[in-house]
């Protein structure tokens, strides 16, 4: 299979090369249309529309509270005997988690699900550092062997159908060639055995840490987050600033929120929460648990009153699941971390709208994503937000705001304006636009792509109106 | 500075100022007023459509309903601990089945690729259940430790019927787990699953293929 580099900054070629693939279209269509069908079914008996009001506030009561949250999540996770480090960007966290590796002598990591370690390029980080990390949740392991990326954030590897799993596999593995999804799974489930016994660090996302008990809520299907935070001797967990919640109790509203919207479960099969290390006279567990936490651009994103919604995420997927330019262009297309309008809406906070500039805008502006968000985020009005940033009008708080910002389309904006404003010119420059209506152009760049171009009108509308008010004029006098 | 202190500094000295704090309604995830029947019941159907298998017992006869299902199943080698009552009373019935039973209570480093390779099966308590969501609730100990439900390719749970509550939040309310977190503390609904090939559902990918959840009434 070929490797594919996708960047965001080739976000339009990327988007025309999916949409003319139909394995990609047939992919997607498929998943996303069981996932949305799915997750109605789920909420089918809840009072939806209070339980993400719930949702909604429990996250930003969490967030109002941010700094004193992560210092008490702090000293709830110290005296737990969990080890808290801070990181202010990628790199310093990709840094802290080589260092714990390397004071352990580890070869081996193996990895659970987890958002924040790609948006760093952990695996990339620790394999320069010669200790290899190796993802354990399946879809991740697929898409690692297929050295491609995530293409969905809770379903890594839905752009990759039975046959070219089956590839993958035989290619890197020696399985043998066959569309038996049992078989398939069999395979990975023995091989990734081995790795779990010989590995001497495993590395973890977090979904909720609770700062009143100082602990990590970890939500999967498969079992292998709860083999890497408890087979290995030391477990790292990393995780954004932003995931810290108050209470124990506000986690049971968020979890049901999150499997029914993630994939209309009504619940996964394990929801693990940790809460230390191996105390004297435990069995098993690892000796050693770390927390990372990870500043990388949510300070800053922070600041903004409008902005500061995008923290609000539990990373679901459903407004991917939803978004009719996602079902369509798949995840790949986007060339980021998160696709989708959760990753429009982020991505420019990580890195740039310069690089970015044209995620906010690969949304129809339909409200489907805003409408399924579980805790209410007004992803549309963000995207719109961002799109101004990118244009210049906004506050310029986002890193390369003002990209988009053309001076022809600026002067281009001001006259207009000047016309609409003054009647007598407006009448003059409509007349003048009918006469010489012949000389308009007939495609007008991207636009008539799909559409005719407009044509000004022989007689305007202004001219109309008049005619015939003088028709009924002369009619009245006779 | 440290990153700690410049991170915790731009929080707090944040451009747009305070924020409100808004008021969280939990109603909606408590109060459902289920019955004990109504509780059994939607516990069975749920943690049966995510290939959960229930088998029903008394509490006296609940040993034999095990022996039963170990041999349906052709367990030869079984994990379990010692000290809980469920663990005590299955060593006692299950003594001259023929069925080798496996101490669980050990470091686990005297025994790890024994536990991965060789373990037909685990037996573990459970501390209750949940009906709306058909979910075990388990606090591992010395006695059943976390890998015990987690890496035999069988996990069999028993459960009190009387012990299955409505909802994740009155489980956490009112046992007070904010107050006494162990360090793990797990909620378990079913067997290992993945959909990740092609969205086709498998079983068993990391953790066990099949769960029994033994209900004795």
């Amino acid at each position: 299979m070929n490797v594919q580099t996708f960047t965001p900054q080739a976000f339009h070629r990327q988007a025309h090369d999916a949409l003319g693939n139909p394995q990609i279209r047939s992919n997607f269509r498929r998943a996303m249309d069981g996932l949305m069908a799915k997750r109605r079914d789920a909420f089918g008996d809840w009072d939806i529309e209070t339980l993400r009001d719930l949702g909604a506030n429990i996250r930003l009561r969490a967030l109002a509270k941010l700094p004193d949250l992560l210092e008490q999540l702090e000293a709830n996770c110290q005296a737990n005997g969990i080890r808290v480090h801070w990181a202010e960007d990628g790199e310093q966290a990709c840094r802290i988690i080589r260092e714990l590796c390397e004071a352990r002598g580890a070869r081996h990591v193996i990895k659970g699900k987890s958002m924040v370690s790609e948006e760093m390029h952990l695996n990339d980080h620790l394999e320069a550092a010669g200790i290899e990390a190796l993802e354990s949740d399946l879809g991740e392991y697929l898409v690692q062997l297929n050295e491609q990326t995530p293409s969905h954030i809770i379903m890594p590897a839905i752009h990759l159908n039975t046959e070219e799993i089956s590839d993958v596999m035989h290619d890197r593995t020696g399985t043998e060639r066959t569309i038996d999804v049992d078989y398939l799974t069999a395979a990975a489930r023995a091989q990734l055995r081995e790795r779990f016994m010989a590995a001497d660090v495993g590395i973890s996302g977090v979904n909720f840490a609770v700062a009143e008990t100082g602990t990590l809520c970890l939500v999967e299907n498969e079992g292998n987050g709860r083999m890497t935070t408890t087979v290995p001797p030391v477990h790292i967990a990393v995780t954004g600033i932003e995931k810290v919640v108050e209470h124990l109790r506000d986690v049971p509203p968020l979890y049901a929120l999150l499997t029914r919207s993630a994939t209309g479960q009504h619940v996964t099969t394990y929801f693990n929460m940790i809460s230390g290390p191996r105390k004297p006279g435990e069995r098993d567990g690892p000796e050693e648990v770390h927390l990372v936490l990870v500043d990388n651009g949510r300070s800053s994103i922070y600041q903004d009153n409008e902005l500061l919604d995008t923290l609000r995420c539990i990373r679901c997927g459903a407004c991917m699941n939803h978004c009719p330019v996602y079902t369509r262009v798949g995840g790949h297309t986007y060339g980021t971390t998160y696709p989708g309008p959760i990753g429009s809406i982020l991505m420019p906070h990580l890195m740039g709208l310069e690089a970015t500039k044209d995620l906010p805008s690969a949304s129809s502006l339909c409200g489907a994503c805003g409408e399924v968000c579980p805790v209410k985020i007004p992803i549309p009005d963000l995207l719109v937000r961002l799109r101004k940033e990118a244009v210049g009008e906004g506050r310029g708080n986002v890193e390369g705001a003002g990209v988009k910002r053309d001076r022809k389309e600026v002067l281009a904006w001001k006259g207009w304006q000047w016309l609409a404003t003054h009647p007598g010119a407006w009448r003059a420059g409509a007349g003048v636009a009918g006469k010489f209506r012949f000389l308009s152009p007939s495609r007008l760049g991207p636009w008539t792509d799909y559409r005719t171009a407009p044509k000004p009108a022989a007689t305007s509308l202004h001219a109309m109106v008049k005619q015939h008010r003088r028709k009924l004029e002369r009619e009245d006098e006779k | 500075m440290s990153a700690r202190e410049s991170i915790l500094r731009r929080l707090r000295e944040r451009a747009d100022g305070t924020l409100p704090i808004p008021e969280a309604d939990f109603s909606v995830v408590t109060g459902r007023g289920w019955s004990q029947e109504e509780r059994l019941q939607r516990f069975e159907a749920r943690i049966s459509s995510v290939h959960g298998e229930v088998i029903h017992a008394s509490t006296d006869e609940w040993v034999v309903a095990l022996r039963e299902m170990l041999q349906t199943k052709g367990v030869t080698r079984l994990g379990l601990g010692r000290d809980h009552p469920v663990a005590s009373e299955a060593r006692a019935a299950l003594q001259a089945t023929g069925i080798e039973l496996v101490d669980a209570g050990r470091d686990i480093e005297t025994w790890s690729r024994e536990q991965f390779e060789s373990l037909d099966a685990g037996l573990t308590s459970t501390r209750g259940g949940i009906a709306e969501t058909g979910s075990l609730w388990l606090w591992p100990t010395p006695d059943e430790p976390r890998r015990l439900s987690l890496v035999p390719p069988l996990h069999i749970a028993v459960l009190d019927a009387e012990a299955i509550e409505d909802t994740f939040f009155d489980v956490v309310e009112r046992h007070g787990w904010a107050g006494q977190m162990p360090t793990n503390a797990l909620l378990i609904s079913g067997p290992s699953k993945t959909a990740d090939i092609e969205q086709t559902l498998a079983y068993g990918v990391h953790g066990p293929r099949e769960l029994v959840v033994l209900i004795r009434h």
